[in-house]
């Protein structure tokens, strides 16, 4: 059981080491290097040469590629070319904006998504499964910057409840930012909850008419119980790798609903990067979702082990 | 006479499709069972025998209602109870052993768990008693170890074990009745054996009523005191086990049992012909008047009465007149000179050893398959049997390509290579091997009509398009007696038996040389059995095909093989002429297979000569049978392969015992040691 554990631990430390070098490559692989792409038709003359000098551009690639991983573990991404400042400086508050907006989408959507998938198929066909079976049709179908655009038309504008856009200093506090995450919190969750909803919903069914719960009927276990003990663990185990695969499409929906609403999060600045050709910050940002990525399977995976004896057998 | 424990009145029940059309599953059926007797519930699959055996319980699948009559089960009425008052009986009074213990069994719950479960919904006993009760119950159905029995998960034990820890379940709420729902389908022949035995001594130990479901004779034959014959929903023939196998009345009775091969009786059995009714439809007349041999004008008139005669009951109006010979035809083959497989000391392996364990040097593993050599003649079938885990289909895939050989060869007739996988065989060498599979409903493309199925093959190694395309397939399907306007029928609307018949005719669109069947009749009913036996054998005899036949069952491979070889654990342990396999000598485990086999008998009490441990990878030296043997020798057993004993006429058997011995009556069974058992299981 350790041994699976630590293997699993292992497999996801490789698989983060292969993408740093897969996305160092790409930007190797560039024509030009980080300074002429930032500096376009200025890359000439002193200005170029301070770059590079300062990016480090003039040793071997293997050198750079070593002093960015060893600065990357130790929390320094280098230096930004747009901003002039230190990556860690930039993202750190950014970062906390996004855990906090991720974090709580994900504490909402998952238990309720989980909740409503089980009553759905417990209840499959029934007025209850089929008005929460089309709602969530409806919020998988709608691009979530239309979802957005309606809560902000409802919410901020009609009602004025919560402001449409973030409008706050650099460094506000926690209290100060609440008001401002509802809306796309709930943009968030909508998807996220249709999405896992759905496959809950499923694999319940699924569960449901397996032999095993036909026998805990005809052993005489109330439902309740049958539902609580039989269904639901067993249930679980499938939807865990789309659970996961859930949280991977929030990374890429909170870059679009934070600059819906123009909040100061990683996808914000990630989007702003990119418009400036800030290699060095785009890298910095894409390793650290890429480590979220594969944290998250890597949790599910764990989660899995925990759920279903049959692949703690060794060998597997 | 006393009260019965169970009394089903005039139950009909069924599900009512749209526009409130009632299409019945069970038409009438009245049972009775005392305390303490066994009823044995037999018929072919959509009979309804599932369907009663669970409305004992009051449980209808989704979908059902009942439509009349009703099931008093200890004096209660079972659909007129309270969903709690039922819940409170089932698996406490009455409690269900299920068909596949595997799938019955929640896997991510304890053994021990799942018995608890029901403890503490049927028995009034603190959480210490009931553990203790749980132990005592797993070491009731002879489970080993049972205090560790009950901390594994399901996935932990092996078929046969997970069968026992289902019954120590039912037996948690002290039940005066148990449903058995084919218990033993799917375990090998000796886990069965095995099994049953231990069923019987239940009974008789506890005093509990057993009603016991199953489309096998020879199972029923061993345990019921009474068997109650289904077909189409209704009674066909009830009364006591022994007058209605061996003397039936009914019709119907009488084919079923002329459709089981039989291992003293070489020979096809006799088929029945037609299907039954289908499930839900309306009854005229007599369900069976269509298929019977005897059928007269007032059949179809009115359905017929169940009427007494003797100690049983018949639902026929004829049921006095002499019934119509239905003679075993046997084989005639024509088995050539000409080679046209041969094998040639193969040995298969799953695991290829890997990058780090040749880093590391780790020890090869031992091969699922070792050792097999035989050849097959043009138009001559050779048999594989054995257990699952006996590599029987393990060599047919060899030999399809489907899965590589480490060793040894294998060629066709005049000695071209298969040993190159399927996707780089030519396209001459994929015509002449052909394979037919298990389960006809999964190696069929269920979007395809039959046409399509059919023309791949006919297009792919012929050339075959369009209107000679479409005039060959019509010719396929009528030597495999389909009717023409099959062609644009999609899988999903053929019966079990047809599909398997479209499997062979796309087999033999191909014209193969050599012909891979691959347990093609497992899955189906024995009367559909009966006429796919004869329907391959009558197309070997046209084409002249080459046969390798795989099943597990002992009868059914007798009924068609000029040769056979018994297979344990991926190696040979006895190869010969069909007839000289089944007689003495037999290799020890040839002779614990037959022990085990249940003949369609009430009076003949199968052998059990082995122990039903499931071993998972074939011992690294000497025998393969080593670990189960009862007449092993000693260390000789376990570090030397066995020499190959020519017994007669090309009959070989792989044993250290000489011929001489070998063909002595064998010994009473030894005593295994519970260490060496504790192995086996794996601990």
């Amino acid at each position: 059981m350790p041994s699976l554990i630590l293997r699993r631990i292992g497999f996801a430390a490789f698989t983060i080491a292969f993408v740093s070098m897969i996305m160092f490559a790409a930007v190797e692989a560039l024509p030009g290097n980080v300074c002429t792409s930032f500096l376009q038709r200025f890359a000439q003359g002193p200005r170029l040469e301070r770059c590079i000098e300062q990016q480090g551009l003039d040793r071997p690639a293997l050198v750079r590629y070593g002093e960015w991983v060893s600065g990357a573990v130790q929390g320094d991404f280098g230096y930004s070319l747009k901003k002039r400042k230190p990556i860690n400086e930039l993202i750190r508050e950014r970062f906390r904006n996004t855990a906090l907006l991720g974090g709580i989408a994900a504490l909402i959507a998952i238990p309720l998504a989980i909740f409503l998938g089980i009553v759905a198929g417990v209840r499959r066909d029934r007025p209850l499964d089929l008005s929460l079976s089309g709602a969530a049709m409806l919020a998988m179908t709608i691009p979530e910057f239309v979802t957005a655009t309606a809560l902000i038309y409802v919410f901020a504008i009609t009602l004025q409840w919560f402001p449409a856009v973030t409008i706050l200093p650099p460094n506000a506090g926690l209290m100060q930012m609440l008001p401002n995450i509802v809306l796309p919190v709930l943009v968030l969750s909508a998807v996220l909850i249709a999405h896992i909803m759905r496959m809950m919903r499923a694999s319940v069914i699924d569960v449901m008419t397996s032999d095993y719960v036909q026998m805990a009927r005809l052993k005489g276990v109330p439902e309740r119980q049958i539902i609580r003990k039989h269904v639901v663990p067993n249930a679980m185990i499938p939807a865990l790798n789309v659970i996961a695969l859930t949280i991977a499409w929030l990374l890429a929906g909170v870059v679009v609903v934070e600059k819906v609403f123009n909040y100061p999060g990683l996808g914000t600045l990630m989007i702003q990067a990119i418009f400036d050709r800030d290699l060095p910050l785009v890298q910095a940002i894409a390793l650290i979702f890429s480590v979220i990525y594969v944290g998250v399977n890597l949790l599910a995976d764990l989660a899995a082990l925990a759920l279903d004896p049959r692949l703690r057998r060794k060998g597997h | 006479m006393t009260k019965p424990l169970i009394k089903i009145e005039d139950l009909s029940l069924g599900f009512t499709a749209k526009g409130g059309r009632q299409g019945p599953i069970l038409r009438g059926v009245s049972l009775e069972l005392a305390a303490g007797e066994t009823l044995g519930i037999v018929g072919e699959s959509g009979s309804g025998k599932s369907t009663v055996a669970l409305a004992m319980m009051g449980y209808l699948k989704s979908g059902l209602s009942v439509f009349g009559g009703r099931v008093v089960f200890d004096g209660r009425d079972m659909f007129a109870l309270s969903e709690k008052d039922r819940a409170r009986l089932r698996g406490g009074a009455i409690a269900l052993i299920p068909q596949n213990a595997g799938q019955a069994l929640t896997p991510t719950l304890r053994i021990g768990q799942q018995i608890d479960e029901a403890l503490r919904l049927h028995a009034d006993l603190n959480a210490a008693q009931r553990a203790d009760r749980v132990v005592e119950l797993l070491a009731r159905v002879r489970l080993p170890s049972p205090a560790d029995m009950a901390q594994r998960y399901p996935h932990e034990l092996s078929g046969g074990q997970q069968q026992r820890a289902a019954v120590a379940m039912a037996l948690a709420g002290n039940a005066k009745a148990l449903l058995l729902d084919e218990p033993t389908t799917g375990l090998d022949v000796t886990t069965q054996a095995h099994i049953l035995e231990f069923l019987r001594t239940l009974a008789r130990e506890v005093g509990v009523a057993m009603i016991y479901v199953s489309h096998d004779m020879g199972v029923i034959a061993r345990v019921a005191d009474r068997v109650a014959v289904m077909y189409a929903g209704q009674l066909a023939e009830e009364g006591p086990t022994r007058d209605v196998l061996r003397a039936p009345k009914h019709p119907y009775t009488r084919g079923l049992l002329a459709s089981i091969p039989r291992l003293e009786e070489p020979g096809l059995p006799a088929s029945m012909p037609g299907t039954p009714p289908a499930v839900g439809s309306e009854l005229t007349g007599c369900a069976f008047a269509d298929r019977c041999p005897i059928v007269q004008g007032d059949c179809r008139s009115a359905v017929p009465d169940l009427v007494r005669m003797n100690a049983s009951q018949v639902r026929c109006l004829h049921a006095d007149m002499p019934d119509m010979p239905r003679p075993r035809t046997h084989r005639e083959p024509d088995i050539q000179t000409t080679l046209a497989l041969a094998l040639s000391d193969v040995a298969i392996s799953y695991t290829k050893p890997g990058l780090l364990d040749r880093l590391f040097k780790r020890p090869v593993k031992t091969p699922t398959v070792e050792r097999v050599d035989f050849a097959l003649k043009k138009g001559e079938t050779l048999g594989l049997v054995g257990e699952s885990g006996s590599g029987k289909s393990t060599i047919l895939r060899a030999v399809a390509g489907l899965v590589g050989t480490q060793a040894g060869s294998v060629t066709l007739g005049k000695g071209e290579s298969l040993s190159m996988p399927v996707s780089r065989r030519d396209r001459e060498t994929l015509r002449r091997v052909q394979m037919i599979f298990q389960n006809a409903d999964a190696s069929l493309n269920p979007r395809q009509t039959i046409a399509e199925i059919l023309g791949a093959p006919l297009r792919l190694y012929h050339g075959m398009k369009g209107a000679e395309a479409q005039a060959r397939a019509e010719e396929l399907l009528e030597a495999v007696r389909l009717p023409a306007r099959y062609l644009s029928r999609f899988p999903g609307q053929l019966s079990g038996g047809e599909k398997q018949r479209v499997g062979v005719a796309r087999a033999f669109a191909a014209n193969p040389e050599v012909t891979l069947c691959d347990e093609v009749t497992s899955a189906l009913d024995v009367s559909v059995q009966a006429a796919a036996l004869a329907l391959l054998t009558r197309l070997q005899r046209e084409n002249g095909s080459s046969y390798i036949f795989v099943s597990h069952d002992l009868a059914v491979v007798r009924a068609v093989s000029d040769r056979v070889a018994v297979l344990y654990q991926g190696r040979v342990c006895e190869i010969g002429p069909a007839a000289a396999v089944y007689a003495p000598p037999y290799h020890p485990y040839t002779q614990t297979l037959m022990g085990a086999v249940l003949e369609p008998d009430p009076d003949v009490a199968p052998k059990l000569l082995a122990d039903d441990v499931t071993e998972k990878s074939p011992p690294a030296s000497g025998c393969p049978f080593q670990r189960r043997c009862p007449r092993r020798i000693g260390k000789v057993c376990d570090t030397i392969v066995p020499p190959e004993r020519e017994m007669a006429d090309g009959h070989v058997i792989h044993c250290h015992l000489d011929a001489e011995t070998l063909d002595e009556k064998p010994q009473k069974v030894p005593q295994m040691q519970p260490r060496k058992l504790a192995e086996m299981v794996g601990g």
